[in-house]
């Protein structure tokens, strides 16, 4: 495994190497296994270890990466190479920051810790038993399994000549389970850094209720429905706009933010903080220039309050027209691997819930319910409208028909084409914030929703 | 250290540890990847990637494991894992794994590259994207402008304890450009040649050339600014024309995926889905027209597609299988165990993975729709159509986990009135039923209206991989379409 001496000593070898001014690299890697199963049976089980040494050189004012995954001194000569050649032969440019000092490093003690042995220890033997038993919870409910049960031990190291060194070890686990019934199905997927938190039976029996009591779908018109969204579907949903937070997104006008930054965009009950530190987030404490992650307050109370920025975002925007209207202009520490063109994004969101004693359990929300539609999770989505962020997609894995506040069967599966903004302005009720997974955004931490009128525009045949 | 001498390392390994079956691929990958932003360059990199990876069956299950590290001793722990791994999955299974019979080949193939793209310089890339550039951002009211390239290298021998043993070598090349443009409460796009990166196909340099990026680059811009004046796409029922490129976008999605034997056998049930195509429907559903003929066709003779090779993953001769035949459903795309699966004689040889530490699944070759037989060009089929929308390039994409209930959206429509194209419209978009749209589809142009376009990102998989996958396709028109289905009820 990759350790922070190991780093040390590529980078001095790298740094060999180098004729530039400046050299960063960017040491990642790990090992990672997945056993996936359907029909109740493993189908395929992969395990794999690869690391990768990145080399980005700066001359002034120009800068190039190459990447390779061979660590012999041969290897790493050829990519330090490609990476000057390609560097030299562009255009200087002012706006590119110098590689970033070793003081804007995060220190060992504010980083979390988010290596469990639980987790680098997961055997295939250890992840098949996890499968068996839910397995027999699917045949226990003439049901059929598909899903997968994950586990990786990976870390990733930046170090540069300025002195800069940020390193940073993780583990994780993940079970997501889809159980399958003659007409219906139900979904619950969950990760974790520490695999003890990951419960592969519960999420079992979870999903075989949902895939349970959605059997026999019925077919409801289209149209403007209250739903309570389930977390994944919350994050799968919201994930869609936090590119847009970026202070490069805003520059290049590509923001839906352009214009709306400061004002009311959203419910007063929306409040949203990019915060690496959370206790249920996971990842890095630095960005892609090895950059500590700050945290971010981008939405209170309704109101976009601030973007984030990586250290050359930072000061462009200082300089644009712009500066007076987008909040607090510092560097937040959310860069990606220069070189790059979309500049940072915040990638550890955490959607506070509501003041304390007024979170509403999903079976709380239902049963306030008079008419409505419960969603498990989302699927293929897409920006149908970049500017007031209408988005479309499909429910999938336990739809249902919620009436006088109790559930009232499945229901076939809707399209939706909903703009994003309309949706968090219609945000009637909010659980407790938890860690959530689904399929089309990274993880958050969001709690489930009720909104009212949520746009269903079609219904499907199954 | 010849690859040969390396596999047989880990095919020994294997069975000496009891695996019935091995098969590996070494593959040596290496990219060019560049992109222009409002002037300046926004991306720069090269990178390069070797490794192993090694598939095994024991006790009737699957094991795979893949490691960077080519020494011996790591390739023989690694194909000693690949058994441990398969011994596991043993512990959980209905059935025991079976493949179609498939003779081992000998074969040493590459595949078309006229201008070695790794042998042109980075500075002329450069200065190509600039003028990209220079002539989109000349456009008042081009907000932003994007320009790309991209090549790669992948090099691949594959060997399996069956005796097959196959050097393949494909180079990709890939190039575009988009142009933005923010006004009021609007942002719109134009994409050049296609949106998601351009246009890519296996072959060398040479495709850049034939793009003509810098000769259509002030007309798309002058596209983008347009639609912000440009009446919004009218809703209700009525006929479209699609361009090659979209209608592309909507095979791969309605017709190449439904089609995955994987899918319709419920292995990627947890994410990329099932699908409507269960097996009572094969040669028994009406898919679409007369007109409707789909063939999967990896052959090097369809083209230099993202899907062309001559052996797949599983070291099975590329092929062409007919999908939708006058209409008709024909066929699936298959693997060795899936055809197996389903008492098919040999797989349809469309087994593919991302890289050397994936698993080969079940993707699509080229996935085309074949052009129509009797002359007719795009002037033709808009001169036949008395009131329509023509819709070009993708902007949005989606489609139910059955592959069923679809809506996409395109950045630019143009009104057909009186056999005329006629004004612009924004925000164009359309939905349906998959085997309702293709049995409204009424017209096709003929093969010199026919491209065959690269879909560099189509992800499938968990591990999720990302793989290129073509597609041909001509102009078409259908009818009685819901339009403008993205917008009922805002």
């Amino acid at each position: 495994m990759l350790n922070k001496d190991k780093a040390q000593r590529i980078f001095e070898t790298v740094r060999k190497f180098a004729t530039a001014d400046e050299v960063e690299v960017l040491i990642a890697g790990g090992k990672y296994a997945l056993t996936r199963f359907a029909n109740n049976t493993i189908h395929q089980n992969v395990a794999e270890e690869n690391y990768i040494c990145s080399i980005r050189t700066v001359f002034g004012g120009r800068t190039a990466r190459s990447t390779t995954n061979k660590f012999d001194e041969e290897s790493l000569r050829r990519a330090v190479a490609d990476a000057e050649a390609i560097s030299r032969v562009q255009q200087p440019d002012a706006d590119l920051a110098p590689l970033a000092g070793p003081e804007l490093a995060p220190k060992e003690s504010d980083s979390p810790s988010r290596h469990f042995e639980s987790a680098a220890k997961l055997t295939p033997e250890d992840r098949a038993r996890g499968v068996h038993g839910i397995v027999e919870i699917a045949k226990q409910n003439d049901l059929t399994a598909a899903g997968i049960f994950s586990s990786s031990d990976s870390a990733e190291a930046i170090l540069n000549s300025k002195g800069l060194v940020a390193f940073h070890q993780q583990t994780s686990a993940e079970v997501s389970i889809t159980m399958l019934g003659a007409d219906s199905s139900g979904w619950q997927k969950f990760n974790s850094p520490d695999a003890a938190q990951v419960k592969p039976l519960e999420l079992a029996q979870t999903a075989a209720r949902k895939a349970k009591q959605s059997a026999a779908p019925r077919s409801v018109e289209p149209g403007k429905y209250t739903v309570i969204l389930e977390p994944a579907a919350v994050l799968d949903l919201i994930g869609f706009m936090f590119y847009d937070f970026a202070g490069q997104s805003v520059l290049d006008e590509r923001s839906f933010l352009n214009n709306r930054i400061g004002k009311t965009l959203f419910g007063e009950n929306i409040t949203i903080h990019d915060d690496v530190r959370h206790a249920l987030q996971s990842g890095a404490p630095f960005d892609g220039e090895g950059v500590r992650r700050e945290p971010v307050e981008l939405v209170k109370n309704g109101v976009v309050k601030n973007l984030v920025y990586a250290r050359a975002t930072a000061e462009k925007m200082k300089k644009s027209p712009l500066a007076s209207q987008v909040g607090e202009v510092r560097v937040t520490g959310h860069g990606f691997a220069l070189p790059n063109e979309m500049g940072e994004a915040p990638m550890n969101i955490v959607l506070a819930g509501p003041a304390a004693g007024h979170a509403k359990t999903v079976d709380e929300m239902v049963a306030s319910t008079e008419r409505g539609v419960l969603v498990t999770r989302l699927w293929y989505i897409r920006e149908v409208e970049p500017y007031e962020k209408m988005l479309t997609g499909m429910t999938r894995d336990g739809t249902f028909l919620v009436e006088n506040g109790k559930l009232a069967g499945g229901l076939r599966n809707f399209r939706f084409n909903q703009s994003l903004i309309e949706m968090l302005l219609n945000v009637e009720a909010m659980g407790e914030p938890v860690r959530a997974s689904g399929e089309e955004a990274f993880d958050m931490v969001v709690p489930a929703m009720k909104v009212k009128e949520f746009n269903f525009t079609e219904v499907t045949k199954f | 250290m010849p690859m040969k001498e390396i596999a047989s390392w880990a095919l020994n390994t294997a069975k000496s540890r009891g695996a019935s079956f091995c098969d590996l691929r070494i593959v040596d990958e290496r990219n060019r990847s560049l992109a222009t932003k409002n002037g300046k360059v926004g991306h720069a990199s090269a990178a390069e990637t070797l490794g192993i990876g090694i598939r095994v069956i024991a006790e009737g299950a699957w094991g795979f494991a893949a490691t960077d590290d080519m020494t011996r001793g790591s390739i023989e722990r690694t194909a000693a894992q690949a058994v441990a791994i398969a011994r596991s999955s043993a512990t959980v299974k209905q059935y025991d794994v079976k493949l179609a019979a498939e003779r081992p080949a000998v074969a040493d193939w590459s595949g078309p590259c006229a201008i070695n793209p790794f042998g042109t310089s980075v500075e002329d890339n450069i200065a190509l994207l600039l003028a990209v550039d220079k002539e989109l951002t000349s456009v008042k009211g081009v907000t932003l402008a994007e320009a790309n390239l991209s090549f790669r290298r992948y090099e691949q021998w594959f060997y399996s304890s069956e005796g097959a043993d196959i050097h393949q070598v494909r180079t990709t090349t890939g190039a575009g450009f988009a142009a933005y443009s923010f006004h009021g409460t609007e942002i719109q796009k134009r994409s050049f040649p296609n949106s998601f990166g351009g246009q890519f196909q296996n072959k060398g340099y040479e495709l850049i050339g034939e793009l003509k990026l810098v000769e259509n680059a002030r007309r798309i811009g002058e596209e983008a600014v347009a639609l912000h004046s440009a009446p919004q796409c009218p809703q209700g029922v009525g006929t479209i024309v699609l361009d090659s490129s979209q209608l592309g976008l909507q095979i791969h999605e309605s017709v190449g995926h439904p089609i995955e034997l994987d899918r319709v056998l419920g292995m990627e049930a947890n994410f990329a889905g099932t699908s409507f195509l269960t097996l009572d429907k094969l040669r028994k559903l009406k898919y679409g027209t007369e007109l409707v003929n789909v063939v999967a066709d990896a052959t090097p003779a369809h083209g230099p597609g993202l899907g062309t090779f001559a052996y797949d993953d599983e070291g099975v001769a590329a092929q062409c299988t007919p999908i939708i035949s006058n209409g008709l459903f024909t066929g699936y795309l298959s693997s060795r165990d899936t055809a197996a699966m389903i008492g098919q004689e040999r797989s349809g040889g469309t087994m593919r993975a991302e890289g050397w530490s994936r698993l080969p699944i079940i993707r699509m070759t080229n996935v085309s729709i074949l052009p129509g037989e009797k002359p007719l060009t795009f002037e033709d089929l808009v001169r036949d159509t008395d009131d329509g929308l023509y819709m070009q390039t993708n902007r949005s994409w989606s489609i139910d986990d059955k592959r069923y209930n679809f809506q996409f959206g395109c950045e630019i429509g143009w009104e057909i009135k009186g056999g005329k194209l006629g004004r612009m419209v924004k925000n164009p978009s359309y939905s349906g039923i998959t085997t309702e749209f293709w049995n409204s589809m009424d017209a096709i142009c003929s093969r010199d209206q026919w491209t065959l376009w690269g879909t560099p990102n189509c992800g499938k998989g968990q591990p999720m991989q990302t793989m290129g996958t073509g597609h041909g396709a001509a102009p078409a028109r259908f009818r009685n379409v819901e339009i403008g289905s993205a917008y009922k009820g805002s």
